[in-house]
């Protein structure tokens, strides 16, 4: 299990699907709170908390993806895609990590208490200070366009690889193994 | 890095399959278009979800658009409450408040606060009126880190119930632009839309106004729900009421020479001595908890739960209040808030205020730094 060299540990492929949840669920929370009266405060409620998991979450999967081997891409991926790829991998760990801590640090430069659950709350981060603040505010704006519009395009070269390739891309990301799979058509063949 | 090149970049991969034979004509539009139907589909609900859609829709934006429609736009002050002076004492709990809150304000003891009073409106430099509504904003400070923000005013009852009603007032009492007044028409066009509005501004008018921000009595207007160590709710409403005995005032407006008499009134009798006013908690036995217009019976039980003292006065223009956003809805835990809609309408009105005047140039404030004596 452990050793299947064509896709991700599974701890990696678990962790992947579950962020991969999570920030899209974060980025629509945002966007619908920053715009609404009546449901602001239980929104953003949610979205502090569920931010913080995913710091949390990004620092056990940068761990995890240190430590395991990645599988290598498919043979159908030019040298030019690989190196898209990689950049674009290193830009969603990038913001995994950037957004969350632009948030929490934003909340501790406007001299907000940063509430989780009940009388739990996380210390400030960063000197209260208002330039500081709008700067982070407009910073967590657009870290986050710039994670939903990376996401839409990772999204549609992931989705042009199993549509129209149909390279079994994904696979390497799929929950269930797909050894067994593999093996026996080897041995039919 | 490196190696996470090294690793992804590793050369000519042992995939057991190769990708089948290239897709034809159809198939492959076909293909091509559902991908196109997917991305363009999710970026269709993200914009929904973000309002983009409906940009007319009443919005933290739009409402706080309409603050700067109506009072002119003055960077870097409050949309609302503009004029204030800033203020810090401390409260004293008697302990009374555990009996309905588990909050760590009510254990017996002190903490620190800080606040601001201010009047309403979005002119920063407005002269000090009598009927103006006035208001007490106040952070405390808790031992274990929390805080507990409340903004309070000395009105008995909020003129809406909903963040359309708060809406279509700012619009009617807009000046008009050829007299520079609000439009008589206008302004009976929205009573009638809002009937809860004419009579919660009848009580409002009918109560005594007091002499200045000492002897006034501030209330939370909103209803909030308080939860004890026993798993207990109460509902409630909360006001300051003041030490100093009420004054009622007299002199008209007109005749004040000083702009800021209201304020300099307060600077003076906190420089004297310092100002006290009780908390007290006003509980709800099966009152409207969803409607700010509407006043509770005057029958029911009230705990004062401790003391409020100011001692120290100071200019927005030095004070770490003038950056804080007195939103109603910073609790700590054992208070919430309740099913009143204005209360989430605040909250996010407020954050949508403060990233504006946070993000802006700071002109002095009206109550300057020499009048304060600091
Ligand atoms: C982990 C990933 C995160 C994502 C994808 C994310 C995304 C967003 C988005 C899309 C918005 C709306 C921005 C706008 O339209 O202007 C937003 C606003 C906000 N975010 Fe985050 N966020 C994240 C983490 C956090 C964290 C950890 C915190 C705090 C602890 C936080 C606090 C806030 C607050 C307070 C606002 C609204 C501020 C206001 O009302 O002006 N966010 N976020
Ligand atoms: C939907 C209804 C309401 C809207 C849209 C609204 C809007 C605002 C805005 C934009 C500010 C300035 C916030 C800032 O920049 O920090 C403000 C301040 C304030 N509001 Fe409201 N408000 C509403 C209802 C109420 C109610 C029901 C109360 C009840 C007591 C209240 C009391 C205050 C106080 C005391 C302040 C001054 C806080 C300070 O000194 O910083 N408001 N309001």
């Amino acid at each position: 299990m452990a050793n299947n060299p064509t896709q991700f540990a599974l701890l990696s492929r678990i962790l992947h699907w579950l962020m991969a949840a999570m920030l899209l669920a974060m980025l629509f929370i945002g966007v619908a709170m920053v715009a609404s009266l009546g449901n602001y405060h239980r929104l953003v409620a949610i979205h502090r908390p569920l931010g913080i998991m995913i710091l949390i979450l990004a620092a056990i999967r940068l761990v995890n993806r240190m430590c395991t081997t990645l599988p290598p891409f498919p043979p159908t991926m030019s040298p030019l895609e690989r190196r898209v790829a990689s950049a674009s991998e290193r830009l969603l760990y990038t913001l995994m990590f950037a957004l969350p801590l632009v948030g929490w640090g934003m909340l501790s430069a406007g001299h907000y208490p940063i509430v989780m659950f009940g009388p739990w709350h996380l210390p400030p981060i960063l000197p209260a200070n208002p330039t500081l603040y709008a700067v982070l505010r407009q910073t967590h704006t657009l870290l986050a366009y710039l994670l939903f519009a990376t996401f839409l395009a990772y999204l549609s070269a992931v989705l042009f690889h199993t549509l129209i390739i149909r390279d079994r891309l994904l696979n390497r990301m799929a929950l269930w193994s797909t050894r067994s799979r593999k093996s026996k058509r080897s041995s039919t063949t | 890095m490196n190696e996470w090149n090294a690793m992804n970049s590793s050369e000519p991969d042992q995939m057991s399959e190769t990708s089948p034979a290239p897709l034809r004509g159809g198939d492959l539009v076909l293909r091509l278009a559902a991908i196109g139907v997917v991305i363009a589909g999710i970026a269709g609900l993200f914009l929904y979800a973000g309002g983009w859609f409906n940009p007319h829709a009443l919005s933290p934006a739009t409402m706080i658009t309409a603050f700067e429609q109506t009072s002119g736009k003055h960077p870097g002050f409050r949309r609302n409450h503009a004029k204030g002076v800033c203020v810090s004492g401390y409260f004293e709990s008697n302990g009374r408040g555990v009996a309905l809150s588990k909050a760590v304000v009510f254990l017996p003891g002190r903490v620190p606060i800080i606040g601001r009073f201010a009047l309403a409106g979005g002119q920063p430099y407005q002269a000090d009126a009598a009927h103006t509504v006035r208001s007490m904003a106040l952070l405390f400070k808790l031992p274990d880190g929390e805080e507990w923000r409340t903004g309070i005013n000395n009105i008995p009852v909020f003129p809406v119930n909903t963040a359309q009603g708060f809406y279509d007032l700012l619009l009617a009492s807009a000046p008009a632009p050829a007299t520079g007044k609000p439009d008589p028409a206008k302004m009976s066009a929205f009573m009638e839309k809002h009937p809860e509005s004419a009579k919660a501004m009848q009580l409002i008018r009918s109560q005594p106004v007091s002499s200045g921000f000492a002897d006034s009595t501030y209330n939370s207007l909103n209803a909030f729900r308080f939860i004890n160590a026993q798993g207990v709710m109460t509902p409630v409403r909360w006001a300051m009421v003041p030490v100093q005995p009420f004054v009622p005032y007299h002199a008209p407006d007109s005749g004040q020479a000083d702009k800021n008499y209201l304020f300099d009134a307060l600077i003076t009798s906190i420089q004297s001595h310092p100002l006290q006013w009780h908390l007290i908690i006003t509980i709800g036995q099966g009152d409207p908890t969803a409607d700010a217009t509407l006043p509770w019976p005057p029958d029911r039980q009230q705990v004062d739960v401790g003391t409020l003292t100011i001692n120290q006065v100071e200019s927005e223009d030095t004070s770490p209040a003038r950056d804080i956003n007195f939103d109603p809805l910073i609790l700590p835990s054992g208070m919430s808030g309740s099913d009143d809609p204005l209360l989430s309408a605040r909250s996010a009105a407020y954050a949508e205020s403060f990233t504006r005047r946070e993000s802006e140039h700071k002109d002095p404030s009206a109550v300057s730094p020499a009048e304060t004596g600091k």
